[in-house]
Order: C-alpha cells, then structure tokens, then sequence
C-alpha cells in the first residue's frame, strides 16, 4: 500500500505553520519526524489532504531551562531530548521514559511533542508527561493557550488540538532536588515495542523519611494514560516499606479498567500494572533515599 | 492530475534533480525513479529496517521519508558500499566471512545501520550492536552471525584507516 496522494508544503517559521494550518487545519496533518503518521499514511489510515512539514522551522529544535520549566520545542528530536544534559539532570523521568521508546533510528527522526501529540495509549512519554505535570503550549491565529498533560489526552490517539492548533512545546516541571525520587517501567513484547504495561512513578518523602507526595501514571492500560489518584491520595503520609508499596500496588490495579486486546488481556494488564507499580514505587524510593542524602 | 514537485538531492554521492509526487517515499523514489533497487522495502510501517539507509550519514527508515523532504540533503545507500570495481566494502567483506546474511533480503539494512553504528563507535561490543541495531529485523539468521558481522566489520574498518586512510568514496554510477 503506498500513502494516497496529498498537497505538500514546507513551513519556514511558526508563523508561517499557523498560516497553513489556519488554510487547510481540518484536512492538514503536521510533519514532523514522520515516525508515527508516515507508517499511518502507508497503510492509509491515515489520509490529510495536506501535510505541512515543520521541519525547516528550526526556531522549534530546543530544549531550555525557563524558570523552573524544561521546554522542548516541537521539532527537538526524541534522541536529542533523552541525552540532554538539561533533561537527564532536571527531569530525568523523562529522559528513562525516552530510553524505552522503539529503536535508535525512529528516535533518531521521530520527534518529543510528535510522539506525544499523537498520544497512543500505550506511549511511554505521554505517561511520563503525565507524571510530571508537564503542558503543551497550543498555537493558533487565535492565540497560544497552555493544555495540562492531564486534559491533553482525550481518548485513544486523541489529544485536544483544534484543527488548527499547532503544539509548539512542552513545558515540564524540574523535578525536586532532594527527598525526591523517580521511575519508569515497562513489559513489552520485545525490546523497542510499545509497552504492554508501563508505570512511571515520582515519590518525595517528607524530613521523616515519609511519602510527601506520590504520582504514579500509567500507560497501555486504558485509551490514555492515567494517574493512580486513589492510589496517590493513600500515600500521603505513610511509611515507605514493601507492605506499602504493595498495597498501593494493589489499590492501583483495582481501579484500573484495561483494554483487551491481541497483545494483552485486561487481567493480564491488570498483573502487570501491580507488579511493575510496586516495582517502580520501590526503586523511586530509593532513588529518593539516594537523594536525600546528596 | 498528479502535483508534482521538483526536488535536488545527493544521491551516493550524485546530484539528482527530478520530478516527484509528494506522497513517494524516498524508498520508492530510490528504488523505481532511480533503478537503486538494493534498498528493500520488508513491511512500510517503519518495524522491519530493511529500508534503512544514510541521510545525513545517519541511519533512517526510507518508508517513513517522503522524497520531497530531501531537498538539498545527502542520501547514501547500500550501492554506494562496494567500490567501483567491484571489490566489496570491509563491512561486506566482513558479513562475507562471518555469515551474517542468509536469504539476503534485510541485509542491505543490515549494512547501512552497521556503517552508522562504526562510523561514531569504531570498535562496537555486542551490547553496542545489539542496542543499536535493534531496530532491524532478520528471519534467517537468528542474529548471531550478524553480530559477529559487524563487530569483525568494525575491526576491518579500524585496520584499513589504519593503513591506507579514508574508505568511503564520493561518487557511485547509479
């Protein structure tokens, strides 16, 4: 199957971008590094009438500290994100979450808010955007508006642009320095596939070594990424052990309600969720523990 | 009517200046308008890397790439290996000696993402390879041999810069 025919134009700044978009934005799809949408197109589930490649917009290839935000522009390649000095030291999280992500080569083109505007449920850096709170500046002729990661993933490769909405960046909160730790695990089939299950957890303990604050989100069980808020609001104030971690492993996967499908039945999901939930709890404990005493 | 475009790009070395559709895949642009039919096409979904060829000297999946995105970029394929008489690049030559292909078919990919991976880690391990050579895909062999193809194909490398200096030639007849 060969991609049914479309227009092609090259945007030369964002500008330029939101002028295409505001033209054609119902029957126009961003290129970016292709990684996902080409493979869609090839099989013609996928069908713009137009694409407008951004690639040439290299105002858009950036990561940079602003205020207590990293900001990663639109066109920063996902291999560039996960060995940034900036990334690996501020919101490490995500550079393990980007590790994860298919082979060297797609993340070699494919790019950070690409893979997450394309929000596929089983994605490894929506989960960690999740997690850390991050937003997506939104772009338009009507203005620019912020969507919390949690508002941005409304169904199964269904994120809340407008037509015409261009996601310029992603804003992500550095994580604590001190008392703070993180993880991001996955099963999959095979190295470099979409996850079956995936956690990414975040614990800050408090001065008495007690959990401040947990986040624990979760992927490819559900049509989008999701927070254990249950799970969450239980940790407030308890002691890090196995016993907790397992029983906030447990009040995790029972409030989940996987989707069944070839690659892994709800149960299954449901298993995989407590397992690598406790698992992650643990090791961002330690990390936490480690930070403590840096 | 069919909107073509007209694109120059670095093809092994050439300058190419043609007309093509925006929906040809640099795939399929090298392998009909270009007759450069060593560069497979295994599943056009971007899992397989049969396609995999240089752009830019990095390794990339040709099905995922429009040709009218290479404007004024340079492509290198798995043709552009052998020297012009014939005599086969250390990394063949390498995949020659350990046995790295069987039916041939995702080799060419093989090879391209083996001339990435030595050109920034001369003397890869196994791990390396395994890492970074994931993302291509092989029914025969069992990846063994493969392995051990590109490791012996870096210590070839290293050897001839050794001895004779710079390996790779600019210009290859299509």
């Amino acid at each position: 199957m060969k991609p049914a025919p479309f227009d092609y134009v090259a945007a030369n700044s964002v500008a330029d971008a939101l002028d295409q978009l505001a033209r054609l934005g119902a029957d126009a799809k961003i290129l970016a590094g292709g990684q996902s949408l080409v493979r869609l197109m090839n099989s013609r589930h996928s069908t713009p009438g137009n694409l407008i490649d951004i690639n040439g917009v290299t105002d858009l290839d950036r990561i940079a500290l602003e205020d207590t935000d990293i900001v990663i522009g639109a066109t920063t390649r996902q291999r560039t994100s996960e060995t940034d000095a900036l990334v690996t030291e501020h919101i490490p999280l995500f550079a393990a979450a980007g590790h994860h992500v298919a082979h060297l080569s797609v993340r070699e083109r494919g790019t950070v808010v690409g893979s997450i505007a394309f929000a596929d449920p089983s994605a490894e850096l929506p989960v960690a955007l999740l997690a850390l709170e991050g937003t997506v500046l939104a772009a338009s002729h009507s203005g620019e508006r912020l969507i919390a990661a949690a508002d941005f993933f409304i169904g199964p490769w269904q994120n809340a642009l407008a037509d015409e909405e261009l996601a310029i960046e992603v804003r992500i909160p550095i994580q604590p320095r001190r008392r703070s730790g993180s993880a991001f695990l996955e099963v999959s089939r095979r190295h470099g596939e979409l996850p079956i299950c995936a956690v990414a957890a975040i614990t800050t303990l408090d001065e008495a070594g007690s959990f401040a604050e947990v986040r624990i989100a979760l992927g490819a069980v559900g049509d989008r990424p999701v927070r254990a808020r249950s799970a969450e609001q239980k940790a407030v104030g308890l002691t890090p052990s196995a016993e907790t971690y397992a029983a906030l492993a447990d009040s995790t996967a029972r409030d989940l309600e996987p989707i069944s499908n070839l690659h892994g039945s709800a149960p299954f999901r449901r298993h995989l969720a407590e397992v690598l939930t406790k698992r992650a709890l643990t090791a961002a404990v330690a990390d936490a523990q480690e930070s403590s005493h840096a | 009517m069919p909107n073509k475009v007209r694109i120059t790009l670095m093809v092994n070395g050439i300058e190419r200046d043609t007309l093509v559709e925006p929906r040809t895949l640099l795939i399929d642009y090298l392998r009909d308008d270009l007759g450069l039919t060593g560069t497979h096409a295994g599943c056009e979904q971007g899992v397989c890397g049969a396609c995999t060829v240089l752009v830019d000297d990095r390794a990339t999946r040709s099905c995922l790439l429009f040709a009218v995105q290479l404007v004024g970029r340079s492509v290198r394929t798995v043709e552009s290996l052998a020297a012009n008489d014939g005599s086969l690049h250390p990394i063949q030559r390498a995949f020659n000696a350990k046995h790295g292909l069987q039916c041939g078919f995702c080799t060419p990919g093989m090879l391209m993402a083996a001339t990435d991976l030595i050109s920034r880690i001369p003397l890869p391990t196994e791990d390396d390879v395994r890492e970074r050579m994931s993302g291509n895909l092989c029914r025969c062999t069992g990846y063994q041999n493969i392995i051990a193809s590109v490791i012996e194909a870096g210590r070839l490398v290293s050897e001839a810069s050794a001895s004779a200096g710079a390996l790779v030639k600019e210009e290859v007849p299509a």
